[in-house]
């Protein structure tokens, strides 16, 4: 018998359970509830933002597979696919740092390649409060090895990424994973049991007890008692899922199997009603053929169990002895557990006696979604008057510093960023830039979310980060083509969160409008709150782009001393919420800058064009930290370091001028001979493009009306940007 | 000449020193399965890097018992060369082909960057297209790339002129912070005594094409075709393309 207790350990309401029983007929068991329970759990089921994630666009010409599937996919020509995804591990990552963080990295990896490409690169957006606590530094230090651990490991190489850090984050660090694969466009699998007859075969690690109700923990809040969640923490094991990913990719280019579906959250259960229900078939089990880690383990154990590195094949049966002999030669089981029926249920056994006998239609498909309501925050963010520094080199070298805009180095560093051969771009390029083998073709990848603007206007922010996200792809000389979505929020039964749930979906939708970019998958994560404490609304954009000719690429490193520094864009009087008013005002205040979104594409196009044209010589997106921290980037990923020398005659406040973070702007460099020939197609596009200065010297020296106001030497600017994370890690004697 | 690179369960830069020596260097390249116990004819074994058998208990030491390595024993025992790269450098080490041992780095951190590399002994079959003194830009990327041997043994390696490539800074000096891993005398790559065994550290087939950002690694695969064609008919090493990106 089912009761109210019950029913609030497994995460659903009173209504919710009428709806189970009207839909299987009668009363489920312990074991059934527990199925539904994990289907129609927010991480699963998205009852709270299926609503309004239809408005994003998933339609477009490259587009072979939009949301739905494991991975979306688009035809990138030459009979090649590529297939990505981003998906969160924040709640894992919080309670078990290292663990959580490795197996996010793991979950992900298998969602690729389980479509039947292989993964080529890992990137990802990590969140963590300021580094100055010794417990964000912690989690940091956990979630960074993690990463490592895993992806150094099965060799898949991590490209790139963000870190950023706010207090919000202290006790709610996001870990969105994401990963890239590559497949040949007639070897591409599906999630979908298909053929009665057909049999269904495990591979991979035993189960285990681990990970139970994962899906489930990831739907609710954290209180103070989290630390008794860690037993839902999987435990990565990246050896076995290398030779999981070998094997499985030999399989596929065999053409031995029929679909595959991988076991990540709510495990078997997840795998094989979704395998089921997408074949519009049904599927018996007998979990007694289930390899198990463990003796005594109860069928709703077995079927909830997240233990990773497992994956679900159908294969025809006159197939299955191949199948097999492929797992041995990688040292792995590949048993028989089951097969496909007609009539649409997922019938499980366990010793001799039916367990589960539920329709997956009902399980899959039938969770329901809610139109949750959703209100304006109250209270106002109104920027205060400032006062104008006096001092700007000190500000400066403080923005420098500060450790979302200080070098990464010291995380990327752990990543093997360079196996499969395949990285043009080392980290900390505008994306990361990725050749294809035996083409002239690369990828290009960027990930991008400024949560600041997101809290202070979740929809101009939801739009800036798409447009920065693609502005960083144009950076290096790629055009756009599809994107992923992480989105990252607090509790969506407070309307206030709901609400801002709204806002970025919209915001988002229009932008990929603008740019023509289809949406072709993401994940939402909800429930990012701790103790009442609720994280900044952070979406997170993953967009990937094509160069057609690598040769073309631009890095954003000065180049040569004497090129002219060229600014794309317009300094606007906007400093809600930039960086500078966060480190140096401590203020989380005013409007964030305004977009224009048709402004920006016009803009991106422009720099496209000048790369294509190969005027380009080095670029560069301005964000965080502004003008003035975008010249110091480039001086800082130029293999000389030169300096550059700066003169500007806005008319707006000098520490905006410097510091502001104005939409649209990109700096670029260009030979003094090819000056006039940029200037020449900005005016063709109508784009606002003007020298303001020139590159060279062991300075960086910005002027602003005839006044001096930044001249530092490049050595002393350099060592504040480097040092600053490692400063807070690293023990000096 | 043919190179065959050895595949583990667990390598994961197999396919990238195939693609090296293959498509990048067009010698003619085959992958040997480690169950296996032929080495297909092949000049020179390659030992990728990566994690054989996940590298759980300590790098290096499960691969050595496998059934490939019996005949890669025996194969280097006569005189054929065998380069261990990364990973298979720390497997040549547990197997007992070259001395010493690898311990963590010493900043306790997985470590993935460019770093430079001296050539020592320009008087080896995996450097002769080198000259002496001369600075390698190749990238690392380990978690044991400290070296280690007791102080006897040290003394031996440096007697017998085994360290091929020491780690130094941009401009060739031998300094404590271009050891970027804490090895003794910054040790990156060391060969045996009868000098048809080498093992690095660093990855020459991710320094082997300018779109990589390096082609210095290229220095020890022409080295080795340069050596083992030497009786065949001369061919002349790819041309290099100048490197490109910062």
């Amino acid at each position: 018998m089912i009761d109210k207790k019950t029913l609030d350990q497994h995460g659903l309401t009173e209504d919710e359970y009428g709806l189970i029983v009207g839909l299987i007929g009668r009363e489920p068991n312990l074991t059934e509830l527990g199925i539904f329970s994990v289907m129609w759990s927010e991480h699963c089921g998205y009852k709270s933002s299926r609503v309004h994630l239809k408005k994003l666009p998933t339609e477009g010409k490259l587009v072979v597979q939009g949301p739905g599937e494991n991975a979306g996919i688009l035809d990138i020509g030459d009979g090649q696919v590529i297939v990505f995804k981003i998906e969160s591990h924040n709640h894992p990552s919080f309670i078990e740092p290292y663990q959580g963080a490795a197996t996010g990295v793991g979950g992900i990896l298998r969602d690729i390649f389980t479509m039947g490409a292989r993964p080529i690169a890992v990137l990802d957006s990590l969140r963590f409060g300021p580094p100055d606590d010794p417990k964000n530094r912690s989690v940091m230090e956990g979630v960074v090895s993690g990463i490592a651990g895993y992806g150094n490991s099965i060799g898949v190489p991590t490209v790139g990424g963000e870190v950023y850090f706010n207090s919000c984050y202290n006790l709610n660090p996001l870990v969105n994973v994401f990963c890239l694969g590559l497949a040949d466009k007639d070897k591409i699998f599906y999630a979908k049991a298909e053929g009665a007859g057909n049999k269904v075969l495990y591979v991979g690690a035993k189960t285990g007890r681990d990970g139970i109700h994962g899906a489930t923990m990831a739907s609710a809040e954290f209180g103070k008692e989290t630390e008794h969640k860690r037993p839902n923490v999987q435990v990565g094991d990246p050896f076995k899922e290398k030779l999981l990913l070998e094997a499985c990719l030999e399989v596929m280019d065999r053409g031995l199997i029929v679909g595959i579906q991988d076991m990540g959250a709510a495990g078997l259960t997840c795998s094989t009603t979704e395998m089921a229900a997408k074949g519009g078939m049904g599927i018996v089990v007998d979990l007694d053929k289930v390899p198990q880690r463990e003796a005594g383990m109860t069928p709703y154990e077995i079927l909830l169990s997240e233990s990773q590195e497992r994956m679900l094949i159908v294969a025809a049966p006159e197939k299955v002895a191949s199948v097999q002999e492929v797992f041995a030669k990688w040292d792995l089981d590949a048993p028989v557990i089951g097969q496909v029926v007609e009539g649409g249920r997922a019938r499980i056994s366990f010793k001799g006696k039916v367990v589960v006998d539920i329709p997956v239609d009902a399980v899959v498909n039938l969770c329901p979604a809610y139109t949750r309501p959703s209100r304006v925050p109250a209270g106002t963010t109104a920027l205060p008057p400032l006062l104008l520094p006096l001092d700007y080199n000190e500000i400066f070298l403080q923005l420098l510093s500060s450790p979302t805009i200080a070098d990464k180095e010291w995380v990327f560093r752990q990543y093997d960023h360079m196996v499969q051969v395949n990285t043009a771009f080392l980290p900390g390029a505008d994306a990361a830039l990725l050749r294809i083998k035996g083409s002239r073709k690369a990828l290009a990848v960027s990930l991008d979310g400024n949560s600041l603007y997101t809290r202070l206007d979740p929809k101009t922010g939801a739009k800036i980060a798409v447009a920065e996200a693609c502005r960083n792809l144009a950076c290096v000389g790629a055009r756009p083509v599809g994107v992923t979505n992480c989105l990252n929020f607090g509790n969506p039964e407070k309307p206030e969160v709901m609400w801002q749930f709204e806002q970025v979906v919209d915001g988002m939708a229009e932008a990929c409008r603008t740019f023509d970019i289809p949406v072709t998958g993401g994940n939402v994560s909800f429930y990012n709150e701790t103790e009442g404490l609720s994280i900044h609304p952070t979406p997170v954009l993953g967009i990937v782009g094509i160069l057609d000719d690598i040769r073309k690429a631009v890095s954003p490193g000065f180049k040569g001393a004497g090129d002219v520094v060229v600014l794309i864009g317009e300094n606007r009087e906007e400093l809600g919420g930039s960086e500078y008013l966060r480190v140096v005002h401590n203020l989380e205040a005013g409007a964030p800058p305004t977009i224009d979104l048709e402004r920006e594409r016009r803009h991106q196009e422009f720099c496209l064009d000048a790369i294509e044209a190969g005027l380009v010589r080095s670029a560069h997106d301005l964000s965080e930290g502004g003008l003035a921290v975008a010249l110091a980037e480039c001086v800082f990923h130029g293999r000389r370091k030169l300096g550059c020398s700066v003169a500007l005659e806005d008319s707006i406040r000098p520490d905006t001028l410097l510091f502001g973070e104005s939409q649209s702007r990109i700096l670029v460099t260009c030979r003094r001979k090819d000056l006039d020939r940029l200037r020449e197609l900005a005016r063709e596009k109508g784009v606002p493009a003007r020298a303001i200065g020139e590159t060279g010297g062991a300075e960086i020296a910005v002027g602003h009306r005839g006044r001096e106001l930044l001249r530092l030497p490049v050595e002393k600017a350099y060592r504040a940007w480097k040092d600053a994370l490692p400063n807070f890690f690293e023990v000096r004697t | 000449m043919k190179f065959g690179v050895v595949q583990f369960p667990g390598s994961n830069c197999d396919f990238d020193t195939f693609h090296a020596l293959r498509n990048v260097m067009k010698r003619p390249t085959v992958l040997l399965w480690h169950k296996d116990h032929d080495l297909q004819g092949v000049d020179c074994v390659v030992l990728p890097g990566g994690f054989s058998y996940g590298d759980y208990l300590r790098s290096g030491a499960i691969a050595r018992f496998s059934p490939l390595m019996q005949e890669v024993k025996a194969f280097a025992r006569k005189g054929g060369h065998v380069l261990g790269i990364c990973n298979g450098f720390q497997i040549l080490l547990e197997l007992g082909l070259l001395p010493g041992a690898m311990i963590r780095n010493k900043n306790l951190k997985f470590l993935c960057q460019h770093v430079h590399v001296r050539i020592e002994n320009e008087k080896t079959d995996f450097t002769r297209a080198g000259r002496k003194g001369q600075v390698l830009r190749i990238p690392i990327a380990h978690f044991d790339g400290n070296y280690y041997a007791p102080a006897r043994g040290l003394k031996d390696i440096e007697r017998h002129r085994q360290v091929v490539f020491r780690y130094c800074d941009a401009k060739g000096n031998i300094t404590e912070e271009a050891n970027v891993n804490g090895s003794l005398g910054n040790i990156a790559g060391i060969r045996n005594r009868e000098g048809n065994v080498l093992g690095l550290m660093p990855h020459p087939e991710r320094a082997s094409e300018a779109l990589l950002g390096s082609e210095d690694g290229r220095t020890i695969f022409e080295s080795l075709i340069l050596s083992l064609e030497r009786r065949k008919p001369a061919r002349r090493p790819v041309r290099r393309e100048r490197a490109r990106h910062d």
